[in-house]
């Protein structure tokens, strides 16, 4: 397996914002220098259906899937998805489900949880600040630009 | 394709739909045709941006394809892109266009669906190539997608043909950088008409196809010296013929085995591929579904290692290589998945509730109605392909009287809905047609259709009135009505079904994802609730089960549609104005 490729896993259902999320995590990576993909099912996504997206970046990548078990980053949306997925993480994978039982006390907008996740994310990845802020702003496309910034600097300075 | 480092070529995360997209757009293309369908649709949606391609959500598939066809033939390239069950829709006219040849480049998008993530079947496109004779390409990336679309403009141009062009969910839906450059506007080359060439007639058609097959022994000396199919020498021990996004599976767990990656895999570069299995050990053949390359191999007498029968059904990942490898058996690791549900508010919602309440055997068909199939409402029995709705239930009602509806939706209808129920008319048959008209194309995320009066362009243009069709085809009877009047569309199905007459019902109220009307939620009154449980039969994903037996109403995802409100006996939901 080729390794130095950071992999991530976003999970949740239809309508969370989980797609979007990875997407901001894809192109920040792709804004850092770096080679990145994002693959995604997302036939039944506003139906409420299961959506998983998987990010993976690095120097050159190959897979757009991650592979059972060797999985760096779990990022759950939805509990209940979440149980589903841990077996995806490798052994020094990091599930990021205390953050989601944060944001259930502190965020005031359900509506926002995906910049709050990516806020918390971004704190383990080695993305410069500027170029998260930059994927920010391609991926919404100027909506709520100052209050997604806000919600992931959030995000990215609480700690568990 | 590695991609380049370059950080001041201007990269754009996209995906393989859009990558293609931008390819064709950069190798001047002029005409793109289309039906949505997954995972094709955001192909012709990305193209849509450029005012320099004429772009149009055709009818259906069929139209599409001879729309792009002719355009071509006419003197412009021109691209077709469908979902793999679009090609069957448009088959007939892909057969003969083999013969035919083009004048300026044409490609033919098929996006397949290993997995069937959100399709009625899993069919292998790379078997139509082989049925039809067309030469077929296969990117494994999004970059490679639009380097590859390029290429094909230009095997098309040069053998005169249309060329195959294959998807798969796992690129047509991945992301990653790709370069974007210029367009490169394309002279129109001269049309002339011709008999021998584009009359299909017996005679001209056995000339043209005595014409195809010297073309195929050229595409495929073409193709055994083309870029497209590979060599990447590595550990001689080991090797890999592949193609599409199996070649990057292969290339993860195996990174430092020899490869032969094959861009082009029809028709079959037989001696690179001896080539190639004479200088390795012990090569295996790696593919998702239908064991194509296996089989050209076997054909040529080329000794491989190939997949356990198990590989054939489903996507393949890349854990599913060290098992090929070891020549065992897929294992079977599907997670539970959430069940999709019709949107809190849909329109389709109360039309099964009465279905199921009236105990009527259903003709179904394809879009988010489908939903209306799983319990508890249960009320759609059939789901075969688009445009059978209307069609089986004919068969239903020779067969099983009058206790039978059948159901299509609206974008559906006019895909290959009309055909059927002029079918009914002509053959006398009296029965009830309910078009669910929820004014799109909701299933493949909204698209507009003759029946919108809106074009891909966001356009107005002429608009199909569905009761004016429905007449001229024959309905004796054409209701339009409101579905969350529940009480009279109830009367009206069962008045319906009990006459001896065609006739359409048009179930009409637009897609909550489109007109974003909402109102507050009803009211929750717990002391009057039976907790009977007959609002949950509504399948509603706002209303929850509590774990008393009662329920609760999601203020935040609740749109207000008050049919629970109509469905509780008891009066424990209220209206909330
Ligand atoms: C031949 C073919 N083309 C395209 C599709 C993809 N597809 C499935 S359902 C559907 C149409 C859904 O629209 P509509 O009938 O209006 O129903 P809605 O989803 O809005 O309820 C499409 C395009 C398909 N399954 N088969």
């Amino acid at each position: 397996m080729t390794k130095k490729i950071t992999d991530i896993l976003f999970c949740g259902t239809g309508g969370q914002g989980v797609l979007k999320a990875a997407e901001i995590c894809a192109v920040a990576a792709m804004k850092s220098g770096l080679h990145a993909k994002k693959t995604e099912v997302h036939g039944m996504a506003q139906r409420g259906g299961s959506v998983e997206s998987h990010v993976r970046y690095g120097k050159r990548v190959f897979s757009p899937l991650t592979i059972t078990g060797h999985v760096d980053f779990l990022v759950p949306f939805d509990r209940s998805e979440a149980d589903k997925m841990a077996v995806e993480l490798s052994k020094t994978g990091i599930n990021l489900i205390k953050y989601l039982d944060i944001s259930e006390k502190t965020l005031e907008n359900r509506f926002f949880l995906n910049t709050f996740m990516v806020g918390a994310l971004s704190r383990y990845l080695d993305i410069a600040e500027e170029h998260w802020i930059e994927a920010i702003k391609t991926v919404f496309k100027g909506k709520h630009t100052d209050e997604n910034i806000r919600i992931f600097l959030e995000g990215r300075s609480t700690r568990i | 394709m590695p991609v380049k480092n370059n950080l001041n070529a201007p990269h754009a995360l996209l995906s393989g739909d859009e990558a293609l997209a931008q390819g064709a757009y950069e190798a001047g293309v002029k005409v793109a045709a289309s039906y949505p369908g997954t995972p094709a649709t955001e192909i012709l949606e990305y193209m849509s941006k450029f005012d320099e391609v004429d772009c149009q959500w055709s009818v259906n598939e069929k139209v599409a394809y001879e729309v792009a066809y002719s355009s071509a033939v006419a003197g412009v390239r021109a691209i077709f892109s469908a979902k793999h069950v679009g090609l069957n829709v448009a088959m007939d006219s892909i057969m003969t266009s083999a013969y035919t040849g083009i004048n300026a480049g044409f490609v033919v998008v098929t996006c397949d669906e290993p997995g069937l993530h959100s399709s009625q079947n899993e069919q292998d496109n790379r078997l139509l190539a082989k049925m039809a004779k067309l030469p077929l390409i296969e990117p494994s990336s999004p970059s490679e997608a639009k380097e590859f679309v390029k290429k094909a403009f230009e095997i098309s141009e040069k053998f005169d043909t249309p060329v195959i062009l294959r998807l798969t969910t796992r690129i047509a839906h991945t992301k990653e950088n790709v370069l974007v450059e210029k367009r490169q506007e394309q002279a129109k080359k001269h049309y002339r008409p011709c008999f021998e060439k584009y009359v299909m007639v017996p005679k001209n058609a056995g000339a043209r196809h005595a014409e195809l097959e010297k073309r195929l022994a050229r595409l495929k000396k073409y193709s055994g010296s083309s870029s497209l199919n590979a060599v990447e020498m590595g550990d001689k021990k080991i090797g890999f013929i592949t193609s599409g996004v199996s070649y990057l599976y292969a290339k993860e767990m195996y990174p430092g085995a020899s490869f032969l990656k094959l861009g082009m895999s029809y028709p079959f570069p037989e001696e690179k591929v001896r080539d190639f299995v004479k200088k390795v050990k012990t090569v295996y053949v790696i593919e998702e579904l239908e064991p194509f390359i296996e089989e050209q191999c076997k054909i040529a007498g080329i000794k491989i290692k190939t997949k356990d029968e198990s590989f054939r059904v489903g996507e393949l990942r890349p854990e599913h290589i060290p098992l090929i490898v070891a020549g065992d058996k897929k294992k079977h690791t599907e997670k539970l998945s959430r069940k999709p549900v019709l949107c809190p508010g849909c329109s389709h919602r109360p039309v099964f509730w009465v279905l199921n309440k009236l105990k009527l055997n259903v003709a179904g068909d394809i879009g988010c109605y489908t939903l209306g199939a799983s319990a508890p409402l249960s009320a759609l029995h059939t789901c075969l392909c688009m445009g059978s709705g209307d069609t089986i239930l004919e068969g239903f009602t020779k067969v099983l009287g009058r206790n039978v509806v059948g159901v299509m939706g609206d974008s559906t209808f006019v895909h290959s809905g009309i055909t059927g129920l002029i079918n009914l008319a002509y053959n006398k048959t009296n029965t009830v047609l309910i078009i669910l008209d929820n004014s799109t194309t909701g299933m493949t995320g909204s698209q507009p259709h003759p029946a919108t009066g809106i074009t891909i362009k966001g356009e107005r243009t002429k608009k199909l009135v569905l009761e004016d069709i429905c007449r001229a085809a024959g309905a004796d009877n054409v209701d339009v009505i409101d579905p969350f009047k529940i009480k009279e569309l109830e009367f009206l199905i069962k008045k319906r079904t009990g006459e001896d007459k065609l006739s359409v019902i048009i179930s009409r109220y637009p897609c909550r994802l489109v007109e974003r009307r909402k109102s507050s939620a009803p009211l929750f009154l717990m002391d009057k609730c039976k907790k009977c449980g007959l609002c949950l039969k509504l399948d509603c994903p706002s209303i929850k089960k509590e774990d008393d037996g009662s329920v609760s109403i999601d203020a935040v995802t609740c749109v207000g549609c008050n049919l629970c409100v109509d469905v509780c006996p008891f009066g424990a939901i209220l209206k909330n104005d």
